[in-house]
């Protein structure tokens, strides 16, 4: 009896975990797995046949200037988007959590302005940048000749333009991580910050470093993770405003991968570019869990 | 000392507190007691400086600290959630108060903490204080810990070691002992009123658990709807106080308020047995009955029917139906002869604790004695 009870158990456990797996399974493990498998290979859409190259793809891709140029500008847009979006939304949060103890309406009102680049479709608002930042006619250089400092090509100058889209990257993402913040914020219980203040971290500042930052920990690991592969996906905003230029100088990993897959049909070159970013991905997520996730969680 | 003067809190539309004034003498243990919501953490909260009165004013040894923050007011506080800090161990949860009061920012700062010849000299001392708290309280053996690797009466005595190691005018405890188990209370109950001993520092204590205002503090103030009711030791309270509402909260068990009308100044049958010490009743009045005060008397006041009885080892409880349709419940010494249900049984109040309150106030006008014993002992309304 008890044999024929846990053989309906497991049934029923495969029943509801079946589905989903075998959907995963089709749709998301065997396509990564040709991916994977044509990275080592010429193929192109269409063609008949191809030829194992072995690594070629992947050595072209960190010799080759234009490759290495992807993989170079994705690193440095991650490197700047990352820092400031976690310090930029986690001062707003703090902010408006403060903000929200004497006037609630204003408090919420912030928090849906910050939160409305998340909602809205970045490719309608990527138009918006670039009438903003339009070198004649935009705001951004009209505000700056007021003040009269000299106005910037900011989507066309090559040392300028990876720059420009990082900080459209920050407003993209400030908005979500303050809300994971927010909710952060919430679950801190008043009664450390009652003890703080007993103990004489009494200041904003110390308040902060004694409750606020560690008691953070988990969301800000959260918003690490969350973050870092947000911006290592960065790709409309390239595609709509610059595709990759001028002369490659904001080419990044997912736009490279498109260009090479959709535009010249190079499948096994492009596969070779996702490989890569997705080893990226993996590495910095499970660098993160390791290191962060032993120092944050108390329970 | 410290004195409250007048003070009052008002959140929105609701008065937390309404123009409270109380002294609390240096070296005594008060307690704060009352019903949740009655303004008793609120005061607290007033006293430690986390929360500013709408009017009044503060004093602790005279000086007005109204205005200042909690940190300059040198007072220490254990809270009912123990609130320790998760992140840190039991060692640096009991340092962390030296370190924020003694050490500037610059010594504060990583890496420079360990260079910095002030700096390495205070964290020393800081040690051997944290050490000797720990000893005293037994956690030292704990002090690599985390928070989350104690038990609910180790993460109190990690509570405790914080306030006590940097030596406050103050301790404010916010119902410290409501989130342990029974036995445990009890224990830290005589933990904490040794360390009222030993530091003859003022202990301000919240509560809304009489027993254990009872047992611990030489006075307290019953708090309801933010208005202080009385302030007395807690045999005065128990023994002479001043309203209704005071009388019912007080006591292990519930006490027994039967309201009556009177017949010329005079309490009616089955009540008429009891000599009373109030010149003149007046119209209506409720007697306020404790249960372990009565006891079987063959010359008793109280004549009744027994109803249903509970046994509970040491004693029983027994609801006795008087003449008039009044009801009212005794515990009886376990040990002898108990009534059986629908016996008639006669009882007496044991020693002179039964009041007379006026029904319309509430006030209580004096006592009751129905003893046949000799020596039970009434004492006129002084309170």
């Amino acid at each position: 009896m008890v044999g024929r009870r846990r053989i309906r158990e497991a049934l029923t456990d495969l029943l509801l975990a079946g589905p989903a797996t075998l959907a995963m399974l089709v749709l998301i493990f065997a396509p990564a797995l040709i991916v994977g498998v044509l990275s080592f290979t010429d193929y192109l859409f269409g063609a008949p046949d191809f030829n194992w190259v072995g690594f070629e793809n992947y050595r072209k891709l960190f010799t080759d200037e234009t490759g290495r140029r992807a993989v170079v500008n994705t690193l440095i847009y991650v490197a700047v988007v990352m820092p400031f979006s976690i310090m930029l939304s986690l001062a707003a949060a703090v902010g408006i959590q403060s903000v929200g103890r004497w006037n609630v309406w204003l408090a919420n009102f912030l928090r849906t302005a910050y939160f409305l680049p998340v909602a809205a479709t970045l490719v309608a608002m990527a138009t918006v940048w670039q009438m903003l930042l339009h070198p004649n006619l935009g705001l951004v250089n009209q505000v700056l000749a007021l003040v009269n400092l000299p106005g910037q090509e900011w989507l066309s100058d090559r040392s300028l333009v990876l720059f420009t889209l990082a900080v459209i990257g920050i407003w993209e993402t400030v908005g979500y991580n303050l809300i994971l913040f927010l909710a952060g914020l919430a679950t801190i219980p008043q009664s450390l910050y009652d003890a703080a203040e007993i103990d004489g971290a009494n200041r904003g500042w110390e308040k902060f470093w004694t409750v606020t930052w560690p008691m953070l920990g988990p969301t800000t690991l959260f918003v690490l993770v969350v973050t870092a592969t947000r911006s290592f996906r960065v790709f409309e905003t390239v595609a709509t405003l610059t595709n990759g230029g001028p002369g490659f100088a904001s080419d990044v990993l997912v736009f490279a991968m498109y260009r090479e897959g959709f535009v010249y049909f190079k499948a096994g070159y492009s596969g070779a570019i996702t490989m890569v970013f997705f080893f990226f991905i993996l590495t910095l997520t499970l660098t993160q869990l390791r290191i962060v996730e032993r120092k944050v969680h108390y329970q | 000392m410290i004195e409250l003067e007048n003070l009052s809190k008002i959140f929105g539309q609701t008065k937390a507190l309404d123009n409270v004034s109380l002294t609390m003498p240096e070296g005594s243990f008060t307690s704060l007691l009352g019903p949740s919501g009655c303004g008793k953490s609120t005061m607290l909260r007033i006293i430690a400086g986390l929360d500013q009165p709408s009017s009044g004013q503060v004093r602790i040894n005279g000086r007005d600290v109204t205005e200042l923050t909690a940190a300059e007011r040198n007072i220490a506080m254990v809270f009912q959630s123990y609130a320790l800090y998760p992140h840190l161990s039991v060692r640096g949860n009991i340092t962390l108060p030296l370190t924020m009061r003694n050490m500037n920012r610059i010594e504060r700062m990583p890496f420079l903490d360990h260079i910095l010849p002030s700096a390495r000299r205070k964290i020393a001392e800081h040690a051997e204080q944290t050490q000797r708290v720990a000893e005293m309280l037994e956690i030292d053996q704990l002090l690599d810990r985390k928070p989350s690797e104690l038990s609910g009466g180790q993460k109190q005595r990690v509570a405790v070691g914080r306030a006590l190691v940097r030596d406050p005018i103050v301790f404010l405890f916010d119902e410290p002992l409501s989130n342990l188990d029974a036995k445990l209370r009890t224990q830290m109950r005589s933990e904490i009123v040794d360390l009222h001993q030993r530091t003859r520092r003022t202990f301000i204590y919240v509560t809304h658990d009489q027993a254990e205002a009872m047992s611990m503090s030489d006075n307290i103030a019953v708090i309801m709807g933010g208005r202080i009711l009385q302030v007395a030791s807690p045999r005065d309270l128990f023994e002479r106080p001043v309203n209704v509402d005071v009388a019912a909260f007080l006591g292990d068990r519930p006490i027994n308020l039967i309201e009556l009308s009177t017949a010329e100044g005079r309490l009616p049958p089955p009540f008429d047995g009891f000599a009373c010490d109030v010149a003149e009743l007046p119209g209506r009045v409720i007697i306020g009955l404790r249960p372990e005060t009565l006891e079987p008397d063959e010359q008793g006041p109280l004549t009744g029917t027994v109803g249903e009885m509970e046994y509970l080892g040491s004693e029983a409880m027994v609801s006795l139906h008087l003449d008039g349709g009044h009801q009212l419940r005794a515990a009886l010494n376990a040990s002898g002869v108990l009534p059986k249900p629908g016996e008639t049984l006669r009882l007496g109040v044991e020693h002179g604790i039964a009041h007379v309150f006026d029904a319309a106030t509430g006030r209580r006008l004096g006592g009751l004695s129905g003893a046949a014993k000799a020596g039970a002992d009434i004492k006129g309304e002084g309170a």
